[in-house]
């Protein structure tokens, strides 16, 4: 054998990951609290980057870290029901051994392009976790970044995703102004009713703002669409591409789009690198 | 430069397999064979045994991508009991390995596949093949139609590898061109001799002027490579190229730099393994996601496959493109389509005369 041999770190190995807190936010949405068997945080992360969780025996999917890098104790999931995993992950209990890697992708440039700026989320549906992350990172350096507006929709009020944090933190912050919206009228909403794309629009919002979208395709692509006639460019809207993936390290070539991978020169992306990718996103 | 007569051929493979397993280019159609690659037609790697009669075949069917990036590879394994879960690292140094009678569009193959499994974060399982694996290259006496290496720069006359072998009728050259080829040779120092240089000259010159002669000699790679994504990617000639392949992937199983893979659970009923396996971006569940897939119709992958190899992968790897020319698409594809007809159909005017 080779004496000079050392077997490298490996990333696709990852390590165990217990839950130790669920929290039922929606009917096909949970949030998973999840820490090292030793109560740490598994790794440190920036708002907007991934993490590979797994159920041994019945298969890995990638989620975003909602909860954001100033939490210091644990990372937070939230998962929204739809396959294997997933499945798996919302009938299993608190104690649960699951396994984690990561963190992958890149970030949102909340120190650098986002320093100093207003900022204005746009979430739709599940859209909101990577979101959060940001918010709550924006939130606790409150002095570094000027007003939020947030804007939050879904199909109604039980699938808005946290809906008790927004109530009681982001409603009550002084200059964040968060603005609620469901698809559909409903008994005991006195909220805004319609969709996301019209409800920007009919906010009008002043086009100095760097805007963050996220949710699903259509959404994003009619947002996007209403900035623009706001007046926005699209070198002003940041959003997330999801494809499909399994390495989270640029090598198994699924999510590859062009010249880029997702998982690693993404999955954050500006809006107008998107329109440099080839159309297959 | 040293030499070693080829009725001694035999006794240089002998000293090569006594400093590690050693694997030579093998004729199958062994139909009683136990081993499947060797009931198969065509030729393939194999251990060396003594006194064994190696292919005279251009090639091997499978390229010898298996040795360091194999099919399936088992990665970890895992136990559960109630909520509790143990983690099992199964990697284990890896042995030592000489790959004999290698081409030159294969070992540059292994270059094409460094620069993915070895830029940072390091895939360890292929680290620790390649770092155990010693390439023992030939140059190809007798190219076939199917060849278009030199189409990549690749000069099948003066090969890559750790150590190069030429061969004329009686003798058999060797030159070791890194540290671990130089380790080698000095095993093999009993059973070769000096010779000057240029020895191998000759046999150079042959291979260049039977190069010049190949069918394929003229095609041009120039109009593709990096930033070339807006001269193709909507090119119509997709949908005809495309229309009859019936996306077996067999082009990318038997090509030595397709390395897109997949990786899987097996749960054995005591334990779950963890492993990995090749996959193709030709297959339709590929990119398959909840809300659909980001290539729902074929032309997508077939195009996939192909703007990888002559332009996303070159524009990230300073220009390298991810096709070796090596032609086992060329036989291989049911359909009879391959690179080649891609690269003629739109490379057309736009390659430089
Ligand atoms: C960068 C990124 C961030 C993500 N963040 C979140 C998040 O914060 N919360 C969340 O709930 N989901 C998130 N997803 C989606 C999540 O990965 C999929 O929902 C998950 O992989 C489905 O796995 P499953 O085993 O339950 O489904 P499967 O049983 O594998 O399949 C069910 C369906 O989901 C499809 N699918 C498989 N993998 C993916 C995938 N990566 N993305 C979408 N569909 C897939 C399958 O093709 C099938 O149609 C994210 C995906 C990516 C790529
Ligand atoms: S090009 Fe040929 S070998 Fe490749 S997937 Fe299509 S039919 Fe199969
Ligand atoms: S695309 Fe075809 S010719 Fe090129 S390296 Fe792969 S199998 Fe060989
Ligand atoms: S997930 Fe493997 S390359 Fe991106």
């Amino acid at each position: 054998m080779l004496s000079e041999f050392k077997m490298p770190k490996e990333a696709l190995i990852p390590v165990i990951g217990e839950v130790t807190d669920i929290r039922i936010d929606t009917p096909d949405v949970k949030t998973f609290r999840v820490v090292t068997p030793d109560g740490k945080k598994a790794f440190d992360h920036m708002p907007g980057q991934c993490a590979m969780l797994s159920v041994p025996g019945v298969g890995e999917a990638m989620f975003s870290i909602t909860s954001s890098p100033t939490n210091t104790e644990y990372m937070e999931f939230s998962i929204k029901k739809c396959g294997c995993v997933t499945d798996w992950l919302h009938q299993m209990e608190v104690g649960q051994q699951i396994t984690i890697r990561g963190p992958y992708g890149n970030a949102f440039p909340v120190d650098t392009a986002f320093a100093g700026k207003d900022m204005l989320f746009i979430a739709g549906g599940i859209g909101l976790a990577p979101l959060r992350s940001v918010i709550n990172y924006c939130r606790h350096y409150r002095d570094r970044y000027g007003k939020i507006d947030i804007v939050y929709g879904s199909r109604s009020r039980a699938d808005l995703v946290d809906y008790n944090e927004i109530l009681t933190e982001w409603m009550t912050d002084d200059g964040i102004n968060v603005h609620l919206t469901i698809d559909r009228e409903e008994e005991g909403w006195d909220g805004h009713v319609g969709f996301v794309p019209n409800y920007v629009k009919e906010l009008g919002f002043s086009t100095d703002k760097t805007a963050i979208l996220c949710g699903p395709p259509i959404m994003i692509k009619f947002t996007l669409a209403g900035l623009q006639e706001l007046g926005f460019a699209k070198e002003q809207v940041y959003t997330t591409l999801e494809l499909r993936m399994k390495c989270g390290i640029g090598k198994c070539g699924r999510c590859n789009v062009g010249s880029k991978y997702v998982c690693k020169d993404g999955p954050v992306f500006r809006c107008d690198e998107i329109d440099e990718l080839p159309d297959e996103y | 430069m040293r030499k070693c007569a080829l009725a001694n051929k035999n006794a240089l493979l002998a000293a090569m397999a006594k400093t590690a397993k050693l694997y030579v280019p093998t004729d199958g159609a062994d139909e009683k064979s136990r081993d499947v690659n060797s009931r198969l037609a065509g030729a393939y790697y194999a251990e060396w045994k003594d006194g064994a009669e190696l292919s005279k075949k251009l090639n091997t069917t499978r390229s010898p991508k298996d040795f360091f990036f194999p099919q399936t590879e088992n990665m970890m394994t895992f136990k559960m009991t109630g909520k509790k879960l143990e983690i099992f690292d199964t990697r284990r140094e890896h042995e030592n390995f000489i790959l004999f009678g290698v081409k030159a569009c294969d070992v540059r193959s292994f270059t094409v596949l460094d620069n993915v499994f070895l830029t940072d974060p390091v895939d360890s399982y292929y680290a620790n093949r390649r770092a155990h694996g010693t390439i023992v290259s030939m140059a190809c006496t007798k190219p076939a139609g199917t060849c278009f290496c030199r189409t990549f720069g690749i000069d099948a006359a003066d090969p890559e590898g750790d150590v190069v072998c030429w061969e004329d009728a009686e003798w058999i050259y060797l030159t070791a061109k890194t540290e671990k080829g130089e380790k080698l040779m000095a095993a093999l120092a009993d059973v070769t001799e000096e010779c000057a240089d240029d020895a191998a000259d000759a046999v150079k010159t042959l291979v260049n002027e039977r190069l010049d002669k190949l069918p394929l000699a003229d095609l041009k790679s120039d109009a593709f490579g990096g930033g070339k994504t807006d001269t193709f990617f909507n090119d119509p000639a997709w949908n005809e190229l495309s229309e009859a392949c019936l996306g077996c992937g067999t082009c990318t199983f038997v090509c030595p730099t397709c390395q897109c893979y997949d990786i899987k659970d097996f749960n054995t009923g005591r334990e779950v393994i963890r492993f990995r396996c090749w996959d193709s971006c030709m297959y339709s569940d590929f990119t398959m996601m909840a809300h659909g897939t980001n290539r729902p119709n074929h032309v997508q992958r077939f195009r996939q496959r192909f703007m990888h190899k002559l332009v996303y992968y070159p524009e990230n790897n300073g220009g390298l493109f991810s096709c070796v020319g090596c032609g086992r698409c060329l036989s291989r594809c049911p359909i009879s389509m391959n690179i080649v007809k891609v690269m003629k159909k739109l490379g057309g005017n736009k390659n430089a005369e």
